[in-house]
């Protein structure tokens, strides 16, 4: 018997593999392109889920680790390293590391000190890679080509990318699916509801967080890695403050702590975005008060105000 | 060198009282209401942009400073009334997410307002010349004139805070908000005049550093995460903390990008010094607030009980 939720999983995946066929036979295969993009920082939201929504851990630095995924690419780019599967790699350690050294400092605090010191550490390698003026500082710099797989130049079509974002994706979905049903998953839910409780049950909770942080970040380098391939350009301003703050955005529209909520609020407000984008050059306002509507009158995000408005309760 | 040195240091002490005036009202915010402000650095962005076009308009620094003080105020106010309010009982993710929905507002709507491009405000006569420091080396008077009020707003909140009945409402309203309210003070209008004198720091820190950066909509930003480095470092809810940290981090930061390269070419090789010292500095200050966390998880003078 699958849940509510997990159908609907299912039919977004259905979706959005049929997607460039459709957009490609109503020839507008340019959109693709968006797709991919809201894939990938579906990639990201997920990662956030796992600390925001299962371990209740408000981190404003998430972006950080986009930043770090990208800028992997381009340095193993200006070495010579092309393959996409050691540029992986090199992004998920490195983010490791930050997330394990910066998280231990983060976690032996609470609540808005947590969030402030997410905060200033996102920004700390924000600055760092501003000041990296080999790569270009302030500015960033186009990657040369696509990353390959296998020596094989596969990526440079955008349909290739495109499927290899959305097998990512729906690996990410079920890997963390399992993650947060585990015993795991089930000990960071506990310190979430009360982890007072949880210590005095015999829980060390410290590492739970902490393991939970550094997950949470080597998948979302993996996303800052497809990123720097979709847009074939890095700069310091994926990992600026503000793209932290969207992180959380996507995730909260959603409907915190549940993955095919983070999913799902990451796809529409990528789309959100760039259709307002397109209307307005000053979406940015738009946006802001739809967002504080919604916080205002819908705490829960869009799948209790989809609820309310169908009549159907909290989903579940 | 240590002249230079010298310069750098007050450079330093004139940003960190700037941050101080910043920091101040969040961290009053925080500590009384538990109540996280994004939009805080707007505030700051606001007040520069509102001194821009008030001293245009009156065409004297000091009239558009004076108007800059009661509208920053007001912009305060009609937010607190219209939005805080209603998130001061909820989680801090809303209470993230709202405010960092107004950034997108305010930033917006200040360049619709006033375009994207950077406004210059013009020093008033009578700060914009130098003084002698030491051997060939002047400072600006107008930096000067940054600290000295920045010193005298210090004083009136340790005055306020420390002497004065409000003050020891505040006090008492940051130590236990619902004995205070049971003791028959109405504590939403406390909030609500927290909130506003807190804005009109922050509008007074932006009227004040107009004429020497250049305001931009940008500019609310750095000063926001800086904030709260400061907040960190010096615990949350205490103005003495605020103010030490502020020095701290605003000397650290100043200093650590001019001294950082040239000490570090004692050391190493010319280009990797530089890149090196690039690199390093503009994060000395969270590699400060690092150290500070591991030996003072509170801050230096926060609250044991946090």
């Amino acid at each position: 018997m699958m849940s509510r939720r997990g159908m609907a999983a299912l039919i977004i995946f259905a979706l959005l593999a049929v997607t460039p066929p459709v957009l490609i036979f109503m020839g507008q295969g340019f959109f693709a392109s968006v797709v991919t993009r809201m894939m990938i920082y579906a990639i990201a939201a997920l990662s956030l889920d796992l600390i925001l929504g299962y371990g209740a851990l408000v981190s404003f630095g998430h972006a950080a680790f986009l930043g770090i995924g990208a800028y992997a690419v381009l340095m193993l780019n200006s070495l010579g390293v092309t393959d996409i599967a050691a540029q992986f790699g090199a992004a998920a350690v490195a983010a490791a590391v930050f997330a394990a050294i910066t998280g231990t400092i983060a976690l032996r605090t609470r609540g808005v000190y947590f969030i402030m010191i997410t905060l200033a550490f996102g920004q700390m390698l924000y600055f760092f890679l501003i000041s990296l003026s080999v790569f270009g500082g302030d500015d960033g710099a186009s990657l040369p080509a696509r990353s390959t797989i296998m020596g094989q130049g596969w990526l440079d079509h955008d349909l290739a990318l495109f499927y290899l974002v959305l097998g990512i994706l729906a690996l990410c979905f079920l890997g963390l699916t399992r993650l947060t049903m585990s015993r795991f998953g089930r000990v960071l839910i506990g310190t979430r509801e009360d982890a007072l409780r949880m210590q005095a049950i015999g829980f060390r909770i410290l590492p739970y967080q902490l393991t939970a942080y550094v997950i949470s970040a080597m998948i979302c380098s993996v996303a800052g890695v497809l990123l720097a391939n979709q847009l074939e350009y890095v700069s310091p301003q994926l990992a600026s403050w503000q793209r932290s703050g969207e992180l959380i955005i996507m995730v909260v529209l959603g409907g915190i702590g549940s993955l095919t909520g983070a999913m799902t609020g990451a796809l529409f407000t990528i789309g959100l975005e760039e259709g307002m984008a397109r209307i307005s050059e000053h979406w940015k306002l738009y946006f802001g008060l739809l967002l504080l509507a919604v916080v205002l009158f819908s705490p829960g995000g869009l799948a209790t105000l989809a609820a309310r408005i169908t009549g159907k309760g909290r989903p579940e | 060198m240590s002249n230079l040195l010298l310069l750098q240091v007050l450079n330093g002490a004139q940003f960190g009282i700037l941050l101080f005036l910043v920091a101040a009202g969040l961290t009053l915010v925080f500590g009384i209401m538990d109540f996280i402000n994004l939009a805080h650095g707007v505030l700051y962005m606001v007040g520069a942009y509102l001194m821009a076009s008030l001293s245009m308009l009156t065409g004297s620094f000091w009239w558009g400073l004076l108007l800059t003080l009661p509208a920053t105020m007001l912009v305060g106010l009609v937010l607190e009334v219209a939005i805080f309010r209603r998130l001061y009982d909820r989680p801090h993710l809303d209470q993230v997410l709202a405010t960092f929905a107004l950034v997108m507002i305010l930033s917006e709507g200040v360049k619709i307002i006033w375009g994207a491009a950077p406004l210059n405000v013009s020093m008033p006569n009578l700060l914009s010349g130098s003084i002698p420091l030491a051997g060939p080396i002047r400072f600006p008077v107008y930096r000067l004139a940054i600290i000295a009020a920045g010193l005298a707003t210090a004083f009136g909140l340790w005055f306020v805070i420390g002497r004065t009945r409000i003050g020891m409402l505040l006090r008492a309203g940051a130590h236990d908000r619902a004995m205070v309210s049971a003791l028959g003070v109405d504590i939403g209008r406390l909030f609500m005049l927290v909130f506003a004198f807190g804005a009109m720091l922050a509008g007074f820190a932006g009227a004040m550093v107009s004429p020497i950066l250049s305001v931009d909509p940008g500019m609310g930003d750095q000063i926001l995460i800086l904030g709260f480095v400061v907040i960190v470092i010096g615990g949350v809810g205490s103005i003495r903390g605020a103010f030490v940290a502020s020095l701290l981090v605003g000397i650290i930061d100043t200093v650590g990008r001019i001294f950082g390269p040239i000490v570090l070419k004692m050391v190493l090789e010319l280009d990797a010094a530089t890149q090196a010292g690039r690199t390093v500095a503009p994060m000395l200050v969270y590699i400060l607030m690092a150290a500070i966390l591991c030996w003072r998880p509170n801050g230096l003078f926060g609250r044991t009980s946090a």
